[in-house]
């Protein structure tokens, strides 16, 4: 349990210093993993640990801090410290708290808290991170090592400030992740991964994890490259919130205030096809990602993003809309839910004659003033409506905005497991740069 | 000992704790970091940020199997519970070791003229004030400057089973600025930063002037640059910052971690010829103040330079010391990390290829259609197909021996082996790039990067079509 009087002490010895307003949040956190490779346990990490985040606003000034050094002494000594810091920097009339009306009130419970996890024992998390492993390993000839890793824990935070806010979440979590490595033609050792998520032990799949990176390695053996030109795109939901990031950092109060933005002044407008429906979904009780309040302690609520293409919000924390002279949102998305879309990725495959099906992106960036992108792909060609020969060292280019006016097929089968549900997506006429 | 409070006992006492189950090995982390950051923005040096670290980790080896724990109190209670967690990882006949202490002397890379705690935050905010103005003053067209001045201490000690002892104090700054210019109704942005290891003597007039005219520069380009058509073509890198080709390309798939597991593309390599025999690349821990700069690793072994290719032969793999064991050499002072939270792993420092002898304009000269790629943002790589990639904000295309239109945000992707054995000319320009290079592999860590320009005979460009 933590202590949330380290928090409240903090707090008030903050205002003691003259602060004229304050926010101190507490964090604390317990992780384990156990890691297997081939046959052998090869890896335990334990971790716990604990943080005091202060916001401080000082005679118009503002800073952001933390320590993990709570013992009282130093954390006062640390207070002081940076209140006369923060004394030292130009006034910011943007900076306040939030307004009360704005808060959390309630008291619920998101249920995301697994109060089985003390009973799980070391024994038992070795078990689970070396049975993935021998699940496959020996299974191919061509396999070099099979790695996986298991790992639990939980995370609690309790955010106070000098309006009246108070808020407390905690949340368990179990995770289960494989990456099979194959030998292939020359030199090459090809790579499959694949990862379950959940918040309870008995949601997370006890089995299987292994076999589909082995799958998925398996398919990428000798891959080849096309002809640079545009081709039908299908983006895979393993990876398709990778496309998606680029837009939410457009949407975000510093960008926005920045003038950095491709999505300035483009609120109530058209900026993708009428498939580009996106949804965020705080209050779905039990799920990742999901929560009653945000980092400033504001109720938060659900909101549609896109539209049918429309952009409907940015997100706009109390200091941003301030600055902006515009009203405030949320500071950040929670659990983001597409709206619409129906069947499988096969299904997308199905209505393209030749094309590409992207399962994994290879760095790459966005310019976030413009919105023109660059990223290196791996994946399968599409021949006559199937998943054809695997490809790779391949890029795709163009501009975000063009990009989403190019979608034009959205699956229904986004991970539940992801606080960013993203389903297989479908677009049309990208450049792509090969052979 | 006296900054974390602990006595040579304590020490002893816990090393017999971590390998009270049979570990072959164990190590003690201690660390205290204090970071602190002034950011500008609108014209004001409006936010401040502190941070502060204290912890240490007890890790325990046997062979390739490790355990690893940390605590956040320096206390005996605590320490002693981390280590018998770490010591869990093997369950043999205990050891009992008679942990004989040896002070090590270690070089000093990155002494300080003017420690950070000296310079109070009033001195330091008009550096960043002046840094703001000389940017809107070069250039009408800017609408916004972001720019933050960042610094750290990080105090540690380490002590291990074979008795060795010794402590670092690592300072680390960086002024990073990005500048946004509007335009005809257009809208670019780019960053320029310096980073190095050294105390507040780091800002200069000169270092601030430099790094105005090189954000202004390099966001007015963006306005005439366009993204090229893509394809394969040669490839003509610039001095300096393209050595992020060296850290993707090849540097992370010659980190032993990946080597002993065999599933790095070069795991069959070592001592082969996998390049041009002029070609030599190294990775140093060695040069002064550099941000890639350690006068020990995490891992207690002292800063070295090392060879990864010497003479076109793949040379050395970069070693922590489990990797050292496993291959029966010594380590290469690559064991690091990203704090007391986290088990040391393989990782490069300064990574950068010496000189060869052409000059950049004969590179350039030889490309009928390619392009001149000098500054980047990001790269990543797959260790085990050996694809890597690097985004490039600014280039030129070359167009019968000339450098044109200009060029940007593209990505371009090859692959190692290949790359490395397609380097056709190695110019004599090499100087060592001193941004605020980060490395993520799992953890981050600082690095840097350098090389001479060089050209490549293929690697395929993003772009339109």
């Amino acid at each position: 349990m933590m202590h949330l009087d380290i928090a409240r002490n903090a707090l008030e010895f903050a205002l003691k210093q003259g602060c004229e307003a304050a926010r101190v949040e507490l964090g604390r956190g317990v992780q384990s993993a156990f890691s297997a490779r081939n046959r052998l346990l090869e890896k335990v990490h334990q971790a716990a640990g604990s943080s005091l985040g202060l916001q401080l606003f000082v005679e118009g000034r503002y800073g952001s801090y933390s320590t993990n050094r709570l013992e009282s002494t130093e954390l006062h000594k640390f207070i002081k410290e940076i209140a006369a810091k923060t004394r030292l920097l130009t006034p910011d009339p943007a900076r306040s708290l939030p307004h009360p009306e704005r808060y959390y009130k309630g008291a619920g419970d998101m249920q995301q808290y697994d109060s089985q996890q003390a009973l799980i024992g070391s024994e038992e998390k070795r078990a689970i991170a070396l049975e993935s492993a021998l699940e496959v390993w020996g299974s191919d000839s061509r396999m070099v090592s099979v790695e996986t890793e298991f790992s639990d824990g939980y995370v609690e935070s309790y955010l106070i400030d000098s309006n009246g806010f108070e808020g407390y979440n905690r949340q368990t979590f179990y995770n289960l992740s494989a990456e099979v490595v194959l030998r292939d033609l020359g030199d090459a050792r090809p790579a499959g991964w694949w990862y379950e998520a959940a918040l309870f032990k008995k949601e997370l799949p006890a089995a299987g994890c292994a076999q589909k990176a082995l799958d998925r390695a398996l398919a990428k053996l000798n891959p080849g490259k096309l002809l640079s030109g545009h081709y039908h795109m299908v983006v895979d939901t393993m990876v398709a919130a990778q496309l998606l990031a680029p837009l939410l950092s457009a949407l975000s109060g510093p960008a926005i205030q920045q003038n950095n933005s491709f999505l300035m002044n483009k609120s109530g407008t058209q900026v993708g096809s009428a498939l580009l429906c996106l949804h965020d979904r705080p209050l779905l009780v039990g799920q990742s990602g999901a929560r009653f309040f945000d980092a400033e302690g504001v109720a938060t609520q659900s909101r549609t993003i896109f539209e049918q293409g429309t952009l409907h919000h940015y997100f706009i924390d109390t200091y941003h809309a301030n600055k902006l002279q515009m009203s405030p949102t949320i500071g950040s998305p929670s659990l983001l839910e597409w709206g619409g879309g129906k069947g499988k990725l096969s299904d997308l495959l199905s209505q393209v004659d030749r094309g590409v099906l992207v399962t994994g992106f290879n760095g790459g960036n966005c310019n976030s003033s413009t919105g023109d992108f660059s990223y290196g792909i791996e994946g399968f060609m599409i021949e006559r409506g199937k998943q054809g020969a695997p490809i790779s060292e391949m890029l795709i280019s163009g501009n975000m905005l063009d990009l989403w006016m190019q979608l034009v097929g959205v699956a229904q089968d986004a991970r539940l497991c992801s606080s960013q549900r993203i389903p297989s997506l479908a677009f049309e006429n990208i450049s792509f740069s090969g052979i | 000992m006296r900054h974390f409070e602990v006595d040579l006992p304590v020490l002893q006492r816990l090393i017999q704790t971590a390998l009270s189950q049979g570990g072959s090995y164990a190590d003690l982390f201690f660390e205290h970091s204090s970071f602190h950051e002034l950011s500008l923005r609108d014209g004001t040096v409006s936010q401040a940020g502190a941070h502060v670290d204290y912890g240490m980790g007890v890790r325990v080896l046997f062979g390739e199997q490790s355990g690893y724990a940390y605590t956040e109190r320096v206390a005996w209670p605590e320490m002693e519970q981390a280590a018998r967690t770490a010591a869990a990882i093997v369950s043999h006949e205990p050891k009992t070791i008679a942990v004989s202490p040896r002070v090590l002397s270690l070089p000093q890379y990155y002494p300080m003229a003017l420690p950070w705690d000296d310079y109070p935050t009033e001195q330091q905010i008009p550096w960043l004030q002046d840094l703001n103005q000389m940017i809107y003053a070069a250039d009408t067209r800017v609408i916004k400057v972001m720019a933050r001045l960042a610094h750290a201490t990080n105090h540690i000690l380490f002590f291990n089973s074979l008795g060795e002892l010794c402590g670092d104090m690592r300072p680390m700054c960086a002024l990073s600025v990005t500048c946004i210019m509007q335009h005809q109704g257009r809208t670019e942005n780019a960053t320029a930063s310096r980073s190095f290891r050294m105390g507040a003597e780091f800002l200069q007039a000169e270092l601030v002037g430099a790094l105005a005219r090189e954000v202004v520069g390099r966001t007015a380009f963006l306005f005439d640059a366009i993204q090229p058509k893509g394809g394969e073509m040669p490839v003509v890198m610039g001095a300096g910052g393209s050595g992020i080709l060296l850290h993707e390309a090849i540097g992370h798939a010659f980190e032993a971690d990946f080597n002993r597991k065999n599933v790095s593309i070069f795991s069959d390599k070592l001592h082969k010829q996998i390049c041009h025999p002029s070609i030599n690349v190294a990775d140093d821990g060695t040069l002064s103040h550099s941000r890639g700069a350690v006068n020990m690793d995490d891992e207690g072994v002292a800063g070295q330079k090392t060879y990864m290719v010497k003479d076109g032969v793949l040379n050395s793999y970069l070693h922590d010391r489990m990797s050292a064991d496993f291959y029966k050499t010594a380590p290469t002072g690559n064991g690091r990390r990203e704090s007391f939270r986290h088990m040391p792993i393989p990782r490069m420092r300064a990574t950068y290829m010496e000189n060869g002898t052409a000059s950049e304009a004969d590179l350039i000269a030889q490309v009928k259609r390619g392009v001149f790629v000098e500054n980047f943002s990001n790269g990543q790589v797959q260790i085990g197909e050996g694809d890597f990639t690097f985004y490039v904000k600014s280039g030129y295309l070359i167009e019968n021996g000339r450098l044109t239109q200009p060029v940007k945000d593209i990505n371009i992707i090859g692959n190692g082996p290949q790359a490395l054995a397609d380097i056709s000319l190695v110019a004599n320009n090499g100087r060592m790039d001193n941004g605020t290079w980060t490395c993520g592999k799992g953890q981050t860590c600082p690095v840097s990067c350098g090389m001479p320009s060089v050209l490549i005979k293929k690697l395929t460009v993003g772009g339109t079509h």
